[in-house]
């Protein structure tokens, strides 16, 4: 009887400190929401989500797929996508997601000017991150991918309170700093219970396309041995190539220009 | 504005801050590689890293498993090693497993930082560097508000040479001017890749994309650093670049940047 008095303490605490949580709650109309994210900084987080999301449309053309870029410090996804502008409202006073390729498309890029940083305090994140949500009227989705921000922080707390989450992918280099946030990355998707479904290896090696040589920049097979650790799936290996950073600041993603490329 | 008799700032003679808006860009290689650097100049230097999320600087310098003291002034920071000429605060010494996540909202970093600013004893500095987390959040507040009364040298700008890193440090620019912050230049990383095998140059990043960016923003460009697996590789063991690596492809533009902030701070003083 007193393992049912400690399981009765523990779940009055919780019901306790869940008072004053944003309530999670489904967006309506959208069926799975995939977040791309990282903990560190630069590892390709927009590059892959973008990617990924264009894929997952060519793949399936029947699946409609949306894309939010929840940096709101950073949007990369306007240049990616090559698209600009504010978003209209619907007459329900919605904003209409920017569309191209097929993807219809969020980002905090649409609505502040590009040389224009946000400098903001947490508080104010939470409110901007609940509106591109929310206030957009996204449709019928069966994938929306988001694209978060790097860290551990304000805006991967309210995305992961405010709205269920099918499952996380984490990308990684393969060097030491990197893998080092990446596992603080997954540790923070246990402590808001969303599941990770695996890490994708991005930057793992170059091939000189003179000579063929090829060199590991950043390391070797860091991420494998990150996920044996953490016993995740590796969702893949991409290779750093000259290609996909050129066609994603041209905005025209490798996947819908190169198909045939090893990216 | 009130600074208290015995300010732990007091000692150090110049403040740098590293920002720049993009992630991964190598705020971290870059605060750490010059602090290498001005220290072979016979300079005495601290590094603040106030990346709360992602703390990258222990790991680099190979004292992540380093605990940090208490003295009457504050928090003793970590010496690099016996000369005592690097030494560094970082969330890193003081989490329980350097796995750790710091999964903190916007008010529990900003007094964290405050802590870091004035609580550390650092003793007599020639410089010290602050490493920033990407973006211009809480943690950039915060730091540029609590380092003011303090008249900071400047900011250094890294970027890669790729467009959307470009447009997050115009973006970094504008934080400055907003923030009275002066741009001491901007330093262009990964630019390039040199094959080892039959030394053609591959521009995987792009390259060109910071000089432009400085040319336009009117302020100084500071270099182009060059993608080399052995700073990578430095890095991931706790090497010091500067001295062993001497003829490597990265050393001739990171002794460069770290002269003209040396030249930059005679300048100044006469």
């Amino acid at each position: 009887s007193s393992s049912s008095r400690d399981e009765a303490l523990r779940d009055k605490r919780a019901r306790i400190l869940s008072r004053g949580l944003p309530k999670q709650k489904p967006i309506e109309g959208v069926k799975q929401v995939v977040v791309f994210a990282s903990g560190k900084g630069g590892v390709g987080k927009s590059t892959t989500a973008v990617n990924i999301a264009l894929a997952l449309a060519a793949n399936d053309s029947t699946k409609e797929v949306g894309l939010l870029d929840a940096d709101i410090y950073g949007p990369s996804i306007p240049k990616m996508m090559s698209l600009k502008g504010n978003p209209e409202l619907t007459p329900k006073n919605l904003m209409r997601p920017l569309k191209n390729y097929g993807i219809a498309c969020m980002s905090m890029g649409f609505l502040v000017e590009e040389t224009a940083p946000v400098v903001w305090r947490g508080l104010m994140v939470m409110s901007a991150v609940e509106k591109l949500l929310r206030q957009v009227d996204w449709g019928q989705l069966d994938y929306l991918v988001i694209d978060m921000p790097p860290g551990t922080g304000d805006v991967q707390l309210s995305v992961s309170q405010n709205i269920p989450i099918a499952g996380a992918v984490i990308i990684s280099t393969p060097q030491d700093v990197a893998l080092l946030d990446a596992r603080k990355g997954a540790e923070m998707f246990r402590k808001v219970h969303v599941p990770v479904l695996g890490l994708v290896q991005n930057m793992s090696v170059f091939q000189c396309p003179k000579c063929k040589h090829e060199t590991h920049i950043f390391g070797a097979d860091g991420v494998r041995h990150l996920a044996k650790t953490l016993e995740l799936d590796i969702l893949g290996d991409i290779p750093l190539h000259v290609n996909i950073r050129e066609t994603c600041d041209s905005g025209q993603p490798v996947v819908i220009s190169q198909p045939q490329s090893n990216a | 504005s009130f600074l208290p008799e015995r300010s732990n700032l007091a000692g150090v003679r110049h403040i740098l801050l590293v920002l720049s808006g993009k992630g991964g860009v190598g705020k971290s290689t870059i605060s750490t590689q010059l602090a290498l650097s001005l220290r072979h100049s016979g300079k005495k230097v601290g590094i603040l890293d106030v990346d709360l999320c992602g703390p990258s600087i222990p790991r680099m310098f190979r004292v992540q498993d380093s605990d940090v003291h208490q003295c009457d002034s504050g928090w003793v920071p970590v010496f690099v090693d016996q000369d005592k000429s690097i030494s560094l605060m970082s969330i890193g010494f003081l989490l329980e497993k350097p796995d750790d996540a710091v999964v903190w909202r916007g008010p529990k970093k900003n007094a964290l930082i405050k802590q870091f600013v004035t609580d550390v004893a650092w003793g007599d500095l020639d410089f010290l560097i602050v490493d920033t987390p990407p973006g211009t959040s809480d943690e950039h507040i915060s730091t540029v508000e609590a380092l003011r009364p303090y008249k900071p040298l400047g900011a250094i700008l890294v970027t890669t040479p790729q467009a959307v890193s470009v447009g997050d440090v115009r973006r970094e620019l504008t934080f400055c001017k907003k923030t009275g912050l002066r741009v001491l230049g901007i330093v262009e990383n990964m630019s390039g890749f040199v094959c080892p095998h039959c030394s053609e140059c591959t521009n995987i990043f792009s390259t060109g994309g910071g000089e432009e960016l400085a040319r336009h923003a009117g302020v100084p460009f500071l270099g182009s650093v060059p993608l080399d697996p052995q700073l990578s590789q430095s890095l991931e063991e706790g090497r010091d670049f500067i001295q062993e690596f001497p003829k490597s492809s990265a050393f001739p533009a990171l002794t460069h940047i770290a002269q003209q902030i040396l030249d930059g701070t005679l300048q100044r003083s006469s």
